[in-house]
């Protein structure tokens, strides 16, 4: 089982997300997670899907997603070098006297606390998935209160053609 | 001759009639736009979303519509029109319960690969979302059993959807479209301009195959010591059966035909060995098991066909031609994939095809095995088998019926023992094996074929599954002859209980049924009944020379079991070969 990240290039039409996740869902592949947002080109929409599953698994998914009359392309970014972003922003517990071990924390991953709460800190956090799940670990212990991720976005590197 | 320029007249005129720009109402464009996509006869049933465009029928000549009287019977019909004639169907239906009445037979039609155009009302655009009166999302309900679907939202874009909808429905994998008109959309004016051009950037499905892979599957027909052919669907839906009887002349390489794939090459040949399968001949199934080379054109490897997957076609190397590119490796790992339409690919296979020479042996040991086991049942002069009576079909009608089926036993026995040798001849549901599709599908199959005999076998459970529809053959005089192998029970749920759950027969005796021939009267529809061979051929060829709609029931055996059988989860060669051996 491995990871692979791919995007997918859709017409920016109702329903087009429902038909992309229903897909996913009746054929038994897995979402690890699903963005979507404009892309470079006005009327076509850009959704990143992290998924799970081996290389029969990708082919058939990539097959099954051409099949949608709304895609224009189905790319697997994992397959070449990629840039994979992903945003967090975590309001965790922090009493006055833990606040300056939470900024240490903040410094060293190149994060940003964003809101001060009387109890808490919102910190934004911009990075691959490793990273955001290492800066949860260390807030863990501080106690989270909210937390809410985005899912990754990617493209791939400089001359990489699609 | 005179008749035929006259009419050929006429329909240039009316399509010029019909192309003229005008200022006219969405329900007007969406019957203008039906016409000129050359269909000409929808199923439907109004309702309070749609009642402009049956106002828009209201005394149109050109338009030709059949009131069913069940939304189900409607959607049946249609994919049986397209079936039988390779044109696309047309169903039209109001939003909410008549919508949902129609899933069913899309998702019938999504699993077969028919192409169809499904016409919705939705409530007024405002309304959509308030959970208003019949409002249903059928366009989320549907979306995984349709190929595609669109919301009408302005009725500028409708020309243009309704183009668009015939092109998708009946290019690539074929399947069923989906279009929701809101009421207001129907409702509403705009300048109307036929559209002749489509452009969908994320459509372009491959015809033309790859000539390499063409190649490499010639060679290996060439080194193959055991090919077989096995030839489903697809067959038929690109209209390749001519090609497709050359490839095998050609390469004399012995054929088998699944179930949706009967008609698309002549059962009288030599060369084909019947179907393969659950239901299957055992030289279809055990052929797979030992060849060496097996080349799928147009097939998908339904579970019903391989059995155990871990355990099908263990020696062979795969060719798997299919316009689908998702088919090819989805359920069995293919060797050499040919993506393309199936005609286009045969056609250009042909040029480089020869004999498979080196499998000499191997022709003559399938034919013997044919010759050895064809399928079998022990007939009875006091008991009316019905596979006696499929036979006895096939032979009055000299083979040349259109067959439409139910799903269960009778269905099997018709694929059984009534060989096909023309395409659009069969029309059965397939992939979901829809109860209730028989008959409707066969009031489509003969709007579409007017001139041929069109027969539809059913079981007693199926037939009353849609049943009403007796009342529009009677109206229109629609000639269908409605067999019914009324057997008393659920005989193919019968027959699991009794071979896997030890003769517990859980909920299956239909005691309760109507009188058949009751049933046709009080529609206005001839009925016989016959419970013993001499009765059966009187009453089958009487109904056959009725020249309206007839119901014949033949009272059967009632515990006949349909072999050879593969159970479940075994592999193909794992046979039951039953009560004749
Ligand atoms: C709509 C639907 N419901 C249930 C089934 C399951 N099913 C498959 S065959 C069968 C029995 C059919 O009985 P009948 O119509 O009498 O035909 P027979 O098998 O006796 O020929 C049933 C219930 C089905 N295929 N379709």
């Amino acid at each position: 089982m491995k990871k692979h990240t791919i995007a997918v290039i859709v017409n920016d039409q109702p329903g087009v997300l429902q038909r992309v996740s229903g897909l996913f869902g009746r054929r038994g592949f897995n979402i690890e997670s699903i963005t979507v947002g404009t892309s470079e080109e006005q009327g076509l929409s850009r959704m990143v899907i992290v998924t799970t599953g081996d290389d029969h698994t990708l082919e058939q998914i990539t097959k099954q997603l051409y099949k949608l009359i709304d895609v224009i392309k189905v790319v697997d970014l994992s397959a070449n070098a990629m840039v994979a972003r992903e945003l967090a922003l975590i309001k965790v517990h922090a009493e006055p006297a833990s606040r300056p071990e939470i900024l240490g924390v903040v410094e060293t991953f190149r994060a940003a606390v964003v809101d001060i709460g009387t109890q808490s800190l919102m910190v934004q956090v911009v990075g691959d998935t490793e990273k955001i799940d290492a800066m949860i670990e260390l807030l863990k212990p501080y106690g989270i209160r909210e937390l809410s991720r985005t899912g990754v976005t990617a493209l791939n590197r400089g001359n990489v053609k699609q | 001759m005179a008749t035929q320029s006259a009419t050929l007249k006429s329909k240039e005129e009316l399509i010029e009639r019909l192309s003229k720009p005008e200022v006219i109402s969405g329900s007007e464009i969406l019957l203008r736009s039906l016409l000129l996509e050359d269909v000409d006869c929808v199923f439907g049933y109004p309702g309070g979303a749609v009642l402009y465009i049956y106002d828009a029928m209201h005394g149109n000549p050109d338009f030709n519509h059949l009131l069913t009287r069940h939304e189900q019977g409607a959607i049946h019909a249609a994919d049986g029109y397209a079936r039988a004639s390779g044109k696309v169907g047309v169903c039209i239906a109001t939003s909410g319960p008549g919508a949902t009445n129609l899933v069913t037979g899309i998702a019938t039609a999504y699993m077969d690969s028919v192409p169809m155009v499904v016409i919705t009302g939705n409530v007024m655009s405002t309304l959509i979302g308030t959970d208003a009166f019949q409002e249903a999302d059928i366009t989320g309900i549907t979306m995984p059993i349709t190929k595609h679907s669109y919301l009408v939202r302005q009725v500028e874009d409708l020309p243009r959807i309704i183009h668009e909808a015939f092109h998708i429905a009946n290019t690539g994998r074929k399947g069923p479209v989906l279009i929701d008109i809101p009421k207001d959309v129907s409702a509403a004016k705009t300048l109307f301009k036929p559209v002749k051009e489509v452009s969908l950037r994320g459509y372009n499905p491959t015809v033309n195959p790859n000539k390499l892979q063409v190649d490499k599957m010639i060679k290996a027909i060439a080194e193959a010591k055991q090919p077989l052919i096995l030839a489903g669907g697809g067959v038929v839906y690109s209209g390749a059966h001519e090609e497709l009887l050359e490839f095998v002349t050609k390469t004399q390489i012995p054929i088998t035909t699944t179930l949706l794939g009967l008609g698309g090459f002549p059962s009288g040949n030599d060369l084909w060995i019947g179907m393969p399968g659950m239901h299957g001949t055992y030289t279809a199934n055990m052929s797979i098991q030992t060849a060496d080379l097996l080349i799928n054109i147009g097939a998908r490897f339904d579970d019903r066909v391989t059995g155990k997957l871990s355990g099908f076609a263990p020696n062979a190397k795969i060719v798997h031609i299919d316009i689908d590119p998702a088919e090819i490796g989805k359920n069995v790992p293919t060797d050499i994939p040919i993506v393309g339409d199936v005609k286009t690919v045969l056609t250009l296979a042909n040029k480089l095809a020869v004999r498979a020479d080196q499998a000499d042996e191997w022709r003559a040991s399938v034919q013997q095995s044919k010759a050895q086991y064809p399928f079998k049942y022990i007939d009875s002069d006091v008991e009316l088998k019905p596979q006696w009576v499929v036979e006895m079909i096939h032979e009055t009608t000299g083979g040349d019926a259109i067959v439409t089926t139910d799903v269960g036993q009778h269905q099997m026995w018709a694929a059984q023992y009534y060989p096909f040798n023309k395409p659009r001849s069969w029309v059965t549901s397939g992939g979901l094996g829809t109860m209730g599709f028989g008959f409707p599908s066969a009031i489509g199959a003969q709007m579409a074929n007017p001139d041929r005999v069109v027969v539809s076998i059913n079981g007693d459970g199926g037939m009353q599954m849609c049943a009403q529809e007796l009342a529009i053959c009677a109206i229109n005089n629609i000639p269908v002859k409605v067999v019914i192998l009324n057997n008393q029970v659920l005989g193919m749920v019968r027959q699991w209980q009794e071979l896997i759950h030890e003769n517990r027969f859980s909920h299956i005796d239909l005691a309760g049924s109507p009188d058949f021939v009751k049933l046709a009267e009080a529609y206005g529809v001839k009925g016989f009944r016959a419970s013993n061979k001499e009765e059966a051929r009187t009453a089958w060829e009487e109904a056959l020379r009725h020249p309206g709609p007839a119901v014949v029931e033949f009272v059967v055996r009632r515990d006949e079991n349909v072999y050879p059988m593969v159970a479940q989860g075994r592999t193909i060669d794992q046979m039951i070969m039953g009560d004749a051996e």
